[in-house]
């Protein structure tokens, strides 16, 4: 099963972005570098909105996302409730 | 009286149907062959341009909304760098190397993507296509822009930034860059999609911005984080467009399979080569480092490209050609390139210098197979001979490769004391390549790569002439400060005296 992942600038907006993707992928593995947070899961990672609002107490519009993000690997599909990334193999 | 209603908001799905898709008509009173007539040459046959998916369905309002807060977010650190002597957080100078190759030779291969964008939107006969590459050309000239305006801050107190514009095009180690986007910008859009879009963005990017730029932020380089980071926040969505492009092509039919195969490999090989540079910032230039260049290549090169090979498998893509050499040429690559760079380093635009005990025991530590083997004798013979007053300075001519314009400094990927000579003679005129990668490359376009601006001619022809002096003029090159060891160099005095004098009264 290969890695993906998906890469956060480190600021007060992420963290509780950060604290969501825990949350919906309890088997991830969080690596914090300088100035930015890489999160690793084997084969698919969900992001989702209903998480992240609930972390944040306010509305969140998942294209939110793009501002802080770094990088990510593995296909990706977006609507307006979920991100999701994954590999086929 | 106007009654309020509620507007009902639009699912995403359905907005990008609205702003993207429906935007687009069937010409009637024009050909389509017509309107777009670089699309079939290369051969790719495709059938259905709506079945090319932009998954983030980024619709343009969204897009500058997004890319405006990106924007006002980075003003925000560089107006408070500018003004809180920004210039004098780094670690040290020495790190100021990497910046000003990233000026030369980086920032404008951004900019040189943000022109193929727009061609290639252009080009392109699919709505959906048209504008994810409308927004990647805007993106790539933000970029450049972003850059060159960050850097000039240190502009302001160094040398080596002044012109890089000039660099861009005369400096013999920036068109290993140049040549590279050339080659892009000269093949048709669906090649062009592959080398910018899948072996730019997807293998090299990651390498570029993510480990370098927390390397910046690790060395006190508030201005570099801010662009690097606000650069890379748009590469997720040109990663994306790579490898939708990719899989569309693939999809369309299995004819597509060797081309599409042949542009991966020979892509994946010209953005190997153009790390390389990068493996020089990340393994000597860094005052400290957050990993090495192979530790780098190890998470995005080997498993994060493998893992997308693995994907493609189900359409019969296999990994690169070039794969198993890259492989090999890990622990070898960024030393053999330093080397080079050092002892031509007269004619270059930034400081190089001997590494320290300290660093060489973090090569050591990092390269545990090669390091000291292979590559710490020199740099202390090297370092005997500057002790002595007879420092080494190479002052022949590399021979470039034909192919990547790197001087032909690696070794065979199964020796590495036995240097890589390869030539090809065509049409009476004899051809050099660094590797068997680069001749291969050769050999499939002739035509193409006869026609390369190599850099060491230019310096022979008129009306430079092989007059050192004069070449150092038409680079923009100051000789005794833009150039030669860092240690001792203005930059070093300056940046001594002036982050002293920040810490005391006098
Ligand atoms: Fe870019
Ligand atoms: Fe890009
Ligand atoms: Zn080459």
């Amino acid at each position: 099963m290969s890695t993906v992942f998906i890469a956060l600038q480190a600021n007060e907006d992420t963290r509780p972005i950060i604290d969501a993707i825990v949350l919906d992928n309890p088997e991830c593995t969080v690596n914090r570098q300088p100035a930015m947070v890489k999160i690793d899961a084997q084969g698919k990672l969900t992001v989702r909105r209903e998480t992240i609002e609930e972390q944040l107490g306010r509305p969140f519009d998942l294209q939110e996302l793009q501002v802080n993000l770094i990088t990510l690997s593995g296909n990706v599909d977006e609507d307006e409730d979920s991100l999701t990334l994954c590999w086929n193999s | 009286m106007d009654m309020k209603v509620a507007k009902k908001k639009l699912a995403l799905k359905e907005k990008y149907k609205l702003l993207t898709r429906d935007l687009g008509w069937e010409p009637s009173y024009q050909k389509k062959d017509d309107i777009y007539p670089y699309i079939k040459y290369e051969g790719i046959k495709i059938h259905d341009w709506d079945k090319w998916e932009d998954p983030f369905r980024l619709t343009m309002d969204s897009y500058w909304k997004y890319q405006a807060e990106k924007e006002r977010k980075f003003y925000a650190i560089i107006d408070a760098h500018a003004q809180n002597n920004g210039h004098l957080n780094i670690t040290d100078a020495r790190y100021l190397s990497a910046l000003k190759i990233f000026l030369q030779a980086i920032s404008p291969g951004e900019y040189a993507a943000g022109k193929g964008f727009a061609r290639t939107g252009r080009e392109f006969p699919g709505v959906g296509t048209q504008v994810a590459c409308q927004m990647q050309s805007i993106d790539e000239i933000r970029h450049a822009q972003t850059q060159i305006h960050a850097l000039s801050n240190y502009n302001k107190f160094y040398n080596g930034f002044h012109a890089f514009a000039d660099a861009r095009d005369r400096m013999w180690y920036c068109t290993l860059p140049r040549s590279f986007f050339d080659d892009a910008m000269s093949s048709g859009p669906f090649e062009f999609m592959i080398a910018i879009g899948f072996s730019f963005e997807y293998v090299l990017t990651n390498l570029l911005f993510v480990p370098f730029m927390s390397g910046a932020a690790y060395n006190g380089d508030m201005a570099t984080v801010t662009f690097g980071f606000s650069a890379q926040s748009d590469e997720a969505r040109h990663m994306t467009l790579g490898l939708e492009c990719i899989k569309f092509m693939l999809e369309q039919d299995p004819d597509n399979l060797p081309i599409v195969q042949n542009w991966i490999d020979k892509w994946f090989w010209r953005g190997f080569r153009l790390l390389g540079v990068v493996g020089t910032m990340m393994d000597y230039m860094l005052p400290k480092r957050v990993m090495s260049w192979r530790e780098a290549f190890e998470i995005y090169g080997i498993e994060n490209g493998g893992a997308l090979f693995n994907d493609l498998a189900r359409y019969g893509i296999r990994p690169p050609r070039g794969w198993d050499d890259a492989g090999k040429a890990l622990d070898h690559m960024s030393h053999q390139f330093m080397l080079a760079l050092y002892q031509y380093n007269f004619g270059t635009a930034f400081h190089t210098d001997i590494p320290t005990e300290e660093d060489m025991a973090w090569l050591d530590k990092k390269y545990p197979t090669t390091f000291n083997k292979y590559y710490r004798p020199r740099w202390e013979h090297i370092r005997k001979l500057k002790e002595a007053g007879t420092p080494y300075k190479n002052m022949g001519l590399a021979k470039l490769c034909q192919t990547c314009q790197i001087p032909t400094v690696f070794t065979e990927p199964d020796d590495p004391t036995q240097l890589t000579i390869r030539e090809v003679d065509y049409k009476g005129d004899k051809y050099h390549f660094c590797s068997e990668g680069c001749q291969h490359i050769f050999e499939n376009e002739p035509e193409k790569y006869i026609q390369a601006v190599l850099p060491m001619p230019q310096l022979f022809q008129a009306p430079l002439s092989g007059d050192l002096v004069a070449w150092m003029n038409w680079v923009g090159l100051q000789n005794g400060k833009d150039n030669g060891d860092y240690f001792g160099s203005e930059d070093q005095k300056n940046f001594d005296a002036w982050r002293d004098l920040a810490t005391r009264n006098v």
